[in-house]
């Protein structure tokens, strides 16, 4: 019989296992699970920037129908309940620690932002919740705000928290000043540029949600909740704010609706529901509406920053300077710190052999949601800031803008190469991906392209040549720069008596499709149909352990963390094979699925060896356990670099402004690709994220630290008719250090897509003479530059 | 408390609620029908959206009690009872038109709405105007738009499978 | 949202019966503005009066030169009535582009026109074409109708029945959407009419929905794109946000104006 197996391994764009329950309404997202007795919890937030607490008045809420439990930050506080931990620590200049200011889970004496949680009602349903909310009586002091960076570093501005003198959290810096000075002392020009990297939110589009529940009998707490690292949230919360052992709490973060790093941190909301469940003995379920994530998600980007390029005669650069001040919000988030210096300023360096770099950082406290990661984290920062600066310093040096960037690229013959801003990355080849963007994306047809544009539309193009740092990372490098955990990943195999594999992993899927480029991997080594495979992931009560899912680093880390057990279990198999087949260890050979005895016929599937495993009728009890699991931690020796070229074109109605992104390419490197269509999907959302950043998202607080775009009203996301087919290819170097060749390409699309799109928009405007345009390049801020206005326009 | 008797997916349903109980509450609450999900609360996102009598509409901007003698078809109702998708189910997976998966059910019947009222066909751009009440944060559009095209092919019977989208 | 009390009469008398009982009511039509104010707990109704059980507030016909439309008509039955995109084309690919298609499918043009949202699209139709709105006491024409942000000529538990629109020799619509809510930042109706050449704009006044009246006179001396195409109008009279100065919405105004004329050809 002839049977077709479809190839399955890495390289085929396998459709999604995970695709029919999410098609069928089958999904299990947090909101969608119900426990018996459940209640509901509504948190009562504070609706100033700044404000001490004079009281708080629960009496008549109390009464109200269905409440069952009221608390606030007095009762938390009676019970020695921690503040929520950052999970990174920055040393400034000086040697001295950052300040780290108490995050307390619910308000204790002063509010810090509009949203800062201040009480929480528990009642029968969500309803009677929030009407006994409304009914708590809060007396406030209302305090001046420091709502913008300018505002909180102002002479004799508000005071957010004791310990942080000027509102400054830290001031860090990188690289050798010294080297820097010298050598734009030799420049023969100097391009200076300052930028703004606005401040987007993430919107995932299910709600953060979480359920807590207590067992009397046991004691055991568990937790479901919207996080893309269960067991990251196991270690903070226990250990730090609700002193619970890890054995007494299972975290579950079941089905997630997007994440992209908003769902990464410790929140408020996981340990009160948690907290109040072992209260009220009964599970509480918290579900976030819009309004209140807008309010209390972290928040991404918001840096101000001035950089200066040195460069010679002859177009090569000399060393860059950068000095940048990066927004934490009212609070240190559980990675905010990191974002704005290792995960930034130790990317400055991007695709050029740029000699010398020297960057200082301040971070600031000011009255708004805090600031964390948010897809790509400090990189789609440098990124912007490098790749904006490229096409400012050519139009000053009258350059070709390809052939500068080209010019100072990192040669490919040049690889590991040792970045002065302490990176060193294994491999790359930019001209590849830069030469197959161009061809792609008909770069030399652009001029023709712009003269047929439709009647009286200004065409621009734009490139970004780009590189990120990710599948973070190595514990040892991590660990010197200030984290405070490992950043290995766990992976188990289980392979059962009959052939079948279960993957326990500790990366998080939430729309990545793991469950199918997991399977893959079990698919590819061990031979197993990918049907056969289930990946288990997102509960800390069947998974051993793992840092979850960030950083693009779930197959980078997480998939090869599996590799190592599958080589376990392939060694180990072959033991019992050559017990089996009567040969020695060493003469077994194991191919997709097949033990054979080399150079015989003899041969024994998987599962063949899996059944001897757990049925040790004919097994060698005296050297190996029955049974064929192996869980294997893998902790990589470098982060990983993928990067690549994109290119946007673009087109301006000059009479409403308004920028229509009308071609989009891009051409990446993430390494060797295991399903095609998950990483072009991967990058093609990557990309449309970028593209919002570029053209239409913007979190813009008041004076008095109010959100005025704190609704889908005044934010704007992007629709399928704001955004362009985006054509996606890829150019592989293959990741030197890790067994897969991996690089990641989870980031990798909203990192080099925002300046592409910013450069095409100021050259569509060259006859306008515009330097610069800060994003998002609204219709109303274009047509203010193109009649002159010039108000909103940063020049 | 008022009553509401109205069909869901085939089955009548009597049910008793507030009159401020919205469709989604009733769906996902007394129903447990969570397919449908809430992604806002200013009726933008489109994550709620089911069909009544046909017609898309947001479930979480309408009353319960306005659905009295309804027909309600929610994404759990789209396959047939032998698991056979609707070939608009079909397409997203085909096309790898979802990530996440948490805007998807909204978006699949937002999508077939938009087919079934463009019998004459779709364009690219009429495909991407159609979606304006549904956000997708994961895909870009890209592949939904090719999903829905693909699924309007097979609904109007112009092909009856779905090309692989991706080789 | 809070709780209320809810009717669903079948007939116009007795949903002003109900209306007139308790000034605290409120009617609800597609429901498209009123449930989301109740969401965010905006408003506190004691009861909601549903008129979407009253037939005689359906139907759309045409009258001699005039189209009637039933209060309770839903946007997207304005968008694909054959007697609408026969009569008054620009009016149907109007309602065409309200909202999305889900609001569309439950949208009324009476509950917009009673709404009278500043950014809604029915109330600068209803003035440039002349409309007139029928209540269940009088007969207002759309001048004397729409009096400023969310405020018409309506008295408490009065009800719009129905629209009637003089059809047109020519017509067009053209607007600009806000980017994150993508209602109207600046929309400009333009008709050609037994009334004469009115032309009214939404989404950029500080007072809502307004006529446009330098560029009626100077259409009605030169239908053209370019007979607009100078007329600036005062920014002190528009609308400023996050989204767009009044300076910007000014300008629109006049972009969209010059796009609606070659719209109505």
């Amino acid at each position: 019989m002839n049977v077709v197996v479809p190839f399955e391994g890495i390289g085929a764009s396998v459709r999604r296992k995970e695709d029919l329950r999410f098609l069928s309404g089958r999904g299990q997202y947090t909101d969608d699970i119900n426990r018996p007795g459940q209640t509901h919890a509504v948190i009562l937030r504070s609706p100033h920037a700044h404000a001490e607490i004079k009281g708080i008045d629960i009496a008549a809420a109390k009464a109200m129908p269905g409440v069952l439990a009221i608390f606030t930050g007095a009762d938390m506080a009676a019970e020695n309940i921690g503040g929520l931990p950052c999970g990174w620590q920055i040393h400034s200049k000086d040697g001295s620690p950052m300040a780290e200011p108490p995050h307390p889970v619910l308000a204790v004496g002063k509010v810090r932002h509009v949203g800062d949680p201040v009480a929480v009602v528990i009642a029968e349903t969500k309803q009677q919740a929030r009407d006994a909310a409304e009914a708590i009586a809060v007396e406030y002091a209302v305090l001046p705000a420091a709502a913008t960076m300018e505002q909180a570093l102002a002479p004799g501005a508000p005071q957010i928290h004791e310990g942080a003198p000027g509102n400054l959290c830290y001031d860090w810096h990188i690289g050798d000043r010294a080297a820097q000075e010298a050598a734009f002392a030799r420049a023969h020009k100097v391009i200076t540029f300052e930028t703004t990297n606005n401040r987007l939110v993430p919107n995932a589009m299910e709600p953060r949600s979480a359920i807590g529940e207590y067992d009397s009998t046991s004691g055991d707490y568990t937790l479901f909740t919207t996080s893309q690292n269960p067991h990251v949230i196991r270690l903070l919360m226990g250990a730090f704010v609700l002193h619970i052992p890890e054995a007494r709490l299972r975290v579950v973060a079941p089905d997630v609706g997007g994440g992209f790093g908003s769902k990464i941190y410790h929140y408020a909301e996981e340990a009160i529901v948690t907290w109040a469940a072992g209260k009220v003995k009964r599970p509480i379920k918290w579900t976030a509406d819009r309004t209140e994530s807008f309010m209390s998600d972290a928040h991404g980007r918001d840096h101000i920053t001035k950089a200066e390029l040195a460069v010679d005669a002859q177009g090569k650069i000399l060393g860059l300077k950068v000095h940048t001040h990066a927004n934490m919000g009212a609070y240190l988030s559980t990675f905010a710190p990191c974002v704005p210096t290792y995960l930034y300023a130790t990317l400055l360096a991007g695709v050029y052999t740029t000699p010398v770099i020297y960057a200082e950082v301040k971070a600031v406290f000011t009255n708004t949601v805090p600031v964390d990661a948010y897809r790509g984290a400090g990189r789609p920062e440098a990124t912007y800031l490098l790749e904006r600066l490229m096409d400012v310093a050519a139009k000053e040096l009258g350059l070709d803008r390809v052939e500068f960037r080209r010019k100072n690229f990192i040669p490919p013959d040049a690889f590991p190469y040792q970045t002065p801003v302490a990176l060193q990355y294994d491999s790359g080849n930019y001209h590849a991906t830069l030469d197959a963007c161009l061809e792609a994306a008909d770069w030399k047809g652009f001029e023709a392209r712009r003269a047929a544009a439709a009647k009286g539309k200004l065409r621009g193009i734009g490139i970004s040549t780009y590189l990120e740092a990710c599948g973070i990372a190595p514990s040892a490098v991590v660990g010197s720069l200030g984290a405070r955990a490992g950043l290995y990943e766990v992976g188990t195999i289980r392979v059962h008596p009959t052939g079948s594999v279960t993957v326990l992993t500790g990366a998080h899927s939430h729309g990545q499709g793991h469950e199918t480029t997991f399977a893959q991997l079990v698919a590819d080594r061990l031979g197993v149909p990918v049907a056969q495979v289930d990946v288990v992931h997102g509960d800390t009560a069947k998974v051993p352990f793992g840092m979850g899912t960030y950083g693009s680093r779930s197959l980078a880390v997480g998939g090869s963390a599996m590799v190592k057990a599958m080589d376990k279990i392939i060694a180990k198999g072959k033991r019992i094979a050559a017990h089996l087949m009567e040969a020695s260890v060493e003469d077994v050979e194991f191919d997709r699925g097949i033990f054979r005895v080399a150079g015989t016929d003899k041969s024994k599937t998987l599962a063949d060896i899996s059944l001897a495993a757990y049925v040790p009728h004919n097994y060698p009890i005296e050297e190996l356990e029955p049974g064929l699991e192996e869980t294997a931690f893998y902790d990589p020796k470098n982060f990983t670099y993928p990067g690549g070229c994109h290119v946007a074109e673009v087109e301006i109605d000059p009479e409403t402004g308004k920028v229509e992104v009308v071609n989009f390419t891009a051409v990446d490197d993430v390494g060797r690709v295991i399903n095609p269509m998950i990483v072009e999907g991967q990058v093609q959302g990557g990309v449309a994220q970028g593209i919002g950043q570029a053209l239409l998202e913007n979190a813009i607080y008041d004076q008095q630290g109010q959100l005025l775009s704190g609704s889908l009203m005044d934010y704007s996301m992007p629709r399928a008719d704001d955004l362009p087919p985006v054509g996606v290819a890829t150019h592989t170097t293959l990741c030197t250090h890790n067994p897969l060749g991996v690089k990641g390409c989870g980031e990798v699309g909203a990192i080099g897509s925002p300046p592409a799109v910013m450069n095409a928009v100021v050259d569509a405007l060259r006859d306008y003479g515009v330097r610069h345009i800060e994003m998002p390049a609204t219709p109303a801020k274009i047509w203010n530059i193109i009649h002159g206005g010039r108000r909103m326009a940063a020049e | 408390m008022p009553q509401v008797t109205l069909t869901v997916n085939g089955t009548k349903h009597t049910v008793e609620v507030e009159a401020r109980t919205l469709l989604v509450e009733l769906l996902r609450e007394k129903l447990r029908l969570t397919g449908t999900h809430v992604g806002c609360d200013t009726s933008q996102c489109g994550a709620c959206v089911v069909h009544m009598g046909g017609d898309s509409i947001k479930s979480c901007t309408i009353l319960a009690v306005q659905c009295e003698g309804a027909e309600v078809t929610t994404i759990e109702g789209l396959a047939k009872p032998d698991g056979t998708l609707h070939p608009m189910q079909e397409a997203f997976r085909e096309y790898h038109a979802l990530q996440c998966g948490f805007c998807t059910p909204g978006m699949v019947m937002s999508a077939i709405d938009l087919v079934n009222k463009h019998p004459q066909g779709l364009t690219e751009q009429e495909i991407r105007e159609g979606l304006e009440g549904n956000i997708c944060r994961c895909t870009g559009y890209h592949n939904i738009v090719k999903a829905i095209a693909a699924a309007a092919d097979v609904m109007h019977g112009k092909r009856s499978e779905l090309a692989r989208a991706a080789e | 949202m809070y709780d209320f009390t809810y009717h669903k009469p079948s007939s116009v008398a007795d949903a002003v019966k109900l209306l007139a009982a308790d000034p605290d009511a409120r009617p609800i039509s597609g429901g498209m503005t009123l449930l989301p104010a109740l969401k965010l707990r905006l408003n506190k109704p004691s009861a909601v009066v549903d008129l979407s059980g009253i037939a005689e507030l359906r139907g759309i016909r045409r009258e001699g030169s005039t189209i009637v439309i039933g209060a309770m008509t839903k946007h997207y039955e304005v968008a694909t009535s054959p007697e609408i995109k026969s009569a008054i084309p620009a009016l149907a690919a109007m309602a065409a582009t309200i909202g999305d298609t889900q609001v569309r499918n439950r949208g009324t043009m009476g509950g917009s026109v009673a709404n009278n949202d500043p950014s809604a699209d029915y109330p600068a139709a209803l003035l440039a074409l002349g409309g007139t709105i029928q209540t269940d006491k009088r007969k207002i024409s759309a001048d004397d109708f729409f009096q400023g942000v969310f405020a018409t000529a309506l008295e408490m538990g009065e009800l719009v029945t129905a629209i009637h629109i003089p059809v047109p020799e020519k017509a067009g619509y053209a607007k600009m959407r806000n980017p994150a809510s993508r209602y109207s930042m600046a929309g400009v109706f333009v008709a050609k009419g037994p009334h004469g050449v009115r032309v009214a704009a939404n989404g950029a006044g500080a007072n809502g929905s307004f006529r446009v009246k330098e560029m009626e006179a100077a259409l009605a001396a030169n239908w053209s794109p370019e007979a607009v195409a100078g007329i600036k109008l005062d920014p002190f009279l528009m609308n400023g946000d996050i989204h767009g100065s009044a300076e910007y919405r000014a300008h629109l105004v006049t972009v969209m104006a010059k796009r609606a004329v070659a719209e109505a050809g």
